[in-house]
């Protein structure tokens, strides 16, 4: 599955990135906040929920291979985090849902 | 092919910056041809090493040499060094202000990254003066 129809199905709201959703393909999801955690332990293609909306959370994105960051419960997005995500093509989705509620969504779809 | 050297300067203060270096060290890999789960490696442990300068080093330099063999990487800092490196390697063990756990860092997995994503690591470290670690990924 790719990042525009988990979006659809989910009904997610685009922060950013939303032209280059359908590039982005969907391999499971890894949920966490502690960025060097999340580096280590999530695998390439993951979808990422996460509360954590900083510049380096772009940066760890990038690294780590991650097809798109869902920020959970409405957490912010840092203005120079977007700018970053739009350069390196970082796909970012909104939700009010808690990270339990969205991954027990995530895994009745993908 | 030849071998290719890139120097990079991590700022000690700017949490912004961090990445810089282990981004496009994973672009040049990208672009050489390398593989995918390779280039990963090289630079979830490079960026590691970046955020550990911004928050214990007080900046420091990046060199990487790639040859079709072997990726090696040096990260050096002028910090305060560490005081016992075999605490620091252990998962969990952190130094990291609140400040910086606030940003989502300080979970005690950086050095144990590092080591988990390369297959040579030596660290070179002496309190009051600063650490080096030298890295080798090698191709397979």
């Amino acid at each position: 599955m790719t990042v525009d129809k988990l979006q659809e199905n989910l009904g997610l709201t685009y922060l950013c990135c939303e032209d280059i959703a359908p590039t982005k393909e969907i391999d499971g999801c890894y949920c966490g906040d502690l960025l060097s955690w999340v580096m280590s332990r999530a695998e390439p293609g993951n979808i990422w929920l996460t509360v954590m909306g900083n510049i380096n959370s772009i940066g760890v994105a990038v690294l780590a291979d991650i097809s798109c960051i869902i920020l959970t419960e409405n957490a912010a997005l840092d203005e120079d985090a977007k700018k970053r995500a739009e350069e390196n093509d970082v796909v970012i989705l909104t939700t009010h849902k808690n990270a339990y509620q969205l991954a027990s969504e995530i895994s009745q779809i993908i | 092919m030849e071998p290719i050297a890139l120097h990079y300067e991590v700022s000690g203060t700017d949490f912004t910056c961090a990445g810089e270096a282990s981004g496009k060290i994973k672009k040049s890999l990208k672009e050489l041809g390398f593989p995918a789960s390779l280039t990963r490696n090289v630079a979830i442990a490079v960026y590691e090493g970046e955020i550990n300068m911004v928050i214990h080093g007080g900046g420091g330099v990046i060199d990487a040499e790639i040859t079709p063999e072997c990726i090696s990487i040096v990260l050096a800092d002028q910090g305060p060094g560490i005081p016992d490196v075999s605490l620091a390697m252990q998962e969990g063990y952190s130094t990291a202000p609140d400040n910086v756990r606030q940003l989502g860092f300080g979970a005690g997995m950086g050095l144990p990254n590092i080591k988990k994503y390369t297959d040579e690591m030596v660290i070179e470290t002496e309190v009051g003066k600063g650490t080096t670690i030298r890295l080798k990924v090698f191709v397979k």
